[in-house]
């Protein structure tokens, strides 16, 4: 186990300096070029133009900029942007709002697709499931931006139940709303997943043992089928939440939350170099970190996967 | 069983929510004119998270100048006529415009309590030229004397002061230009001239988190990135025009579609422009709360004049001609439903200077006369029309209806070229690599028509993307900014619009822009200068 984890970690070093070196890469290839786009309409003063490439470091080699910005991150600097902020600055106001709004949708999709998911696969072809089918089916084919515009709408607009946008984003209530837009996609998937698998290990030889050991229906259930059937299901949530903080870019952009999403359009809008680094660098390594730990749950849901 | 409920709730959730959305109309509701007025209270404004620090000097985009024009005001300003009024200043004196001799009204103060003098503005002015500070907009400060000495080409500058900038006392101050700019007066209006305190050279990077200033306003807390920058009546300030309410809120919005559905709920209060998707319905959703007014601002088509064929003198017939088969009026009333109106020349109507039709007949729609013309210039280079623009804003619509004018009634195929971003387009023009026309929009920096003209169409001038170049308009541009008066630089201006675009036209005119703004229930006295801003000081927040 330990040498497991040792040798996941230790891996991650060139996953991230591979990450790192291409998305450097792509966004000093994007067409444009940001300090002249600074002056907008109007002519760059070249001399001027020439004084904030230094201050940038951009008048330097490609190669060298990836190095300066490398050895700077290791020293926790993380560069700053071109309004003359720390990234580190600019990540700390917008992790914190997309960490919670990730969390709540995370949570929605984790209760509600899993119990939805449970009660269907046990109550197949019956009213329940036959509704709930349709409901994911809709769910998935509308695209979240028509989704999202459509709730605001209706419940923000219309009916005045909440804010059309997230006023204050420390205001859970203010998150309910774009939380279930970023969730229900994910929450159809998840329900669809555990039903399948729920409904094919309740026909399974062990399951029937256990019903004919005269268990109690909550024990097969809860233990015997659950713990089998979430095997699937918790591969699908642990890459989920990896998306669900960096994918969230739609969904922040309708209901104006200031997030990592939001953070990164700009930035890639304005060839911001640092910033699209630094916030893709740590959206890499939450998507490695939870892999890692989809992996480690996998041993504690199923006893026979031991890692060596 | 409570999962289950849930799923019929949302299930049923859904059906209703897809039934409702194809009956779903806005209501339209009045303006309560007798509302009582709470003369502290607060309205939100829709804005954008500033580019930049919040330097006056280094802002240059609408994010950041709003909220720098409440925070401070310069020597001057101009009322909602475009009238140049005294701010700062007591006066402004020139007999030649090239020497000029600034008063300031005394006892003005920053909103740290320290009191605004000459040193104020000349101080901030030298500092922003110095090459060293790579301010955006230390070009502006180009005119006067000793420029090339603090903000030279190449390496660092030989002096820290400009030569030009005298100051005689703490209440007067005396400008030299290197040569007479008849507009210097209305160039002072500009954010880069306006005062700094003090306390600005000792942290110039906090001052631009928490910037402190001499306006109507000051900041209060702080600048809450991504999300509001909140600003108050300063109580302290001596302008004509104190706030009737209690301050502003800036919210910054992403996407303006969202600032538009906060809007309809009273969320935010003003919005100066809504978003190009609701510019057909936004009068029904609002009623008299909206309006649509054009604004300093114009959309044209330029041509890259340093191209091998579209250079030649004959291709000038073509310019005109395609001009002519532009049916402006209908497009600004259809494709553009209003939000743009058509243009009869460069300068768009109301600023300082303008005069209707310097295009002659050459912007009035005739199919008839556009193929002659363009047959006599000997035809589009190619026999085919490119024209390259930024996705990124609002311009496919007006471009594709150009083009299919000009598909339709010169003959002529066209097509669009539309760039991902602004950047990407804007690269391309600067570094004058496009052979095609393209898109040209220009938002004045001060109303009046030399801004329109001399920027755009003097040899060299900073934003002349085509590459024009013609003797005989430098020369009245340079008669022009020499005049002793306003009235007579503003004809000599006239004539050169005339000359560029009867003669040459290296650029097809074709919108003036409008302000397209609404706002909500809670405030009234909402008016929109040309600047495209409200008139902050004079709304008025409902009890």
């Amino acid at each position: 186990m330990g040498r497991f984890v040792a040798r996941r970690l230790l891996q991650m070093i060139p996953v991230f300096i591979g990450t790192t070196l291409l998305i450097f890469l792509m966004v000093y290839s994007l067409p444009g070029d940001p300090v002249k786009a600074l002056f907008g309409s109007k002519a760059a003063d070249p001399a001027t133009v020439a004084r904030l490439r230094h201050e940038y470091g951009l008048d330097k080699p490609l190669l060298q900029q990836y190095w300066d910005y490398i050895t700077g991150l290791f020293q926790g600097d993380f560069g700053q942007s071109f309004t003359g902020r720390p990234v580190a600055d600019l990540m700390a106001e917008a992790f914190p709002v997309t960490i919670r709004l990730a969390l709540f949708a995370f949570a929605i999709e984790v209760v509600f697709g899993i119990g939805l998911g449970v009660l269907t696969g046990l109550r197949r072809g019956k009213f329940l499931d036959q509704a709930v089918l349709i409901f994911t089916l809709i769910v998935v084919s509308i695209p979240v931006f028509v989704l999202g515009n459509m709730a605001q709408f209706l419940i923000g607009v219309k009916w005045k139940l909440v804010t059309p946008t997230v006023q204050d984003s420390t205001d859970l209530s203010q998150l309910i709303l774009p939380a279930v837009v970023l969730a229900l996609l994910s929450l159809a998937y998840v329900t669809r997943l555990t039903r399948t698998t729920v409904a094919e290990n309740l026909r399974a030889d062990y399951i029937r043992t256990a019903v004919a050991k005269g268990l109690p229906r909550r024990r097969v259930v809860g233990v015997h089928l659950m713990r089998n059937s979430l095997i699937p299901v918790v591969t699908f949530l642990g890459t989920d939440l990896g998306m669900l903080m960096g994918g969230a870019i739609i969904t922040e952009g309708i209901f104006n939350v200031p997030g990592v999403g939001n953070t990164l359009y700009h930035a890639v809008i304005t060839s911001e170099g640092p910033t699209v680094v630094g916030v893709v660098t740590v959206l890499v390594l939450v998507y490695l970190v939870s892999s890692l730990v989809v992996d480690l749950l996998y041993a504690v849901l199923d006893p026979r996967i031991r890692y060596a | 069983m409570r999962g289950a409920k849930s799923a019929k709730w949302a299930a049923c959730a859904i059906v209703v929510a897809m039934a409702a959305t194809a009956c779903g109309g806005g209501s339209k509701s009045g303006n309560d004119d007798n509302a009582a007025v709470d003369p502290n209270g607060v309205f939100s404004y829709y804005n954008t998270e500033p580019q930049n620090p919040l330097i006056p000097t280094n802002t240059n985009e609408v994010g950041g100048h709003y909220m720098l024009t409440n925070l401070f005001r310069g020597l001057v300003t101009f009322d909602i006529k475009n009238k140049l009024m005294m701010a700062n200043a007591q006066s402004v004196d020139t007999t030649d415009n090239q020497h000029f001799d600034i008063k300031l009204k005394p006892g003005w103060k920053f909103h740290n309590g320290e009191t605004v003098t000459a040193s104020s503005y000349v101080d901030a002015w030298n500092w922003a030229a110095n090459v060293k500070n790579a301010q955006l907009n230390s070009s502006w400060f180009v005119d006067i004397k000793g420029y090339d000495d603090v903000h030279p080409d190449k390496g660092d500058p030989k002096d820290d002061k400009m030569s030009g900038l005298k100051v005689v006392n703490d209440n007067e101050f005396t400008v030299d230009l290197s040569h007479p700019v008849s507009t210097f007066k209305d160039r002072l209006f500009y954010d880069a001239f306006f005062p700094l305190p003090k306390a600005f050279y000792k942290d110039p990077k906090g001052f631009g988190e928490h910037p402190i200033g001499n306006g109507p306003y000051k900041m209060e807390g702080s600048w809450e990135h991504k999300v509001q920058l909140k600003v108050r009546k300063f109580d302290d300030y001596k302008g004509d025009d104190k706030p009737k309410n209690g301050g502003i809120d800036f919210k910054f919005y992403s996407k303006d579609d969202a600032a538009y559905a906060d809007l309809l709920s009273d969320k935010v209060d003003i919005m100066y422009q809504v978003p190009n998707s609701e510019v057909g319905k936004f009068k029904d959703d609002l009623g008299d709360r909206s309006v649509s007014q054009p604004f300093g601002g114009n959309t044209n088509v330029g041509f890259p004049l340093y191209n091998d064929e579209w250079k030649k003198p004959e291709k000038a017939k073509v310019r005109q001609g395609l001009s002519m088969a532009i049916d402006r009026d209908t497009i600004a009333k259809t494709a553009l439903k209003g939000s743009k109106e058509a243009a009869t020349g460069l300068t768009p109507p109301g600023i300082e200077g303008y005069q209707a039709n310097a295009c002659g007949d050459f912007c009035k729609f005739d199919p008839a006369k556009a193929k002659e013309l363009i047959k006599q210039g000997g035809g589009v280079p190619g026999n085919k029309l490119v024209i390259t623009y930024n996705a990124d804003g609002a311009n496919k619509e007006w471009v594709d209806a150009v083009c299919n004018d000009i598909r339709q009634n010169a003959g002529v195929e066209c097509v669009t070229d539309p760039k991902a971003t602004f950047q990407e387009s804007r690269q391309l023009i600067t570094d004058k690599k496009l052979s095609n026309p393209f898109r040209m929009a220009w938002v004045m920096d001060f109303p009046n028509i030399s801004n329109f003209i001399a920027e755009q169409y003097r040899t060299g001038a900073g934003a002349n993307d085509m590459g024009f170049s013609d003797k005989g308009v430098d020369d009245l541009i340079q008669k022009a900014d020499e005049s002793k008066n306003i009235d007579d630089a503003n004809k000599i201006y006239y004539q050169a619009e005339q000359k560029i675009l009867q003669e040459q036209m290296p650029s097809i005119p074709l919108f003036v822009d409008h302000t397209v703004a609404g706002w909500s229930k809670r405030v009234k006295n909402v008016k929109f200068d040309y600047q495209r801003q409200a008139i902050w000081t004079d709304v008025e927040v409902k009890k």
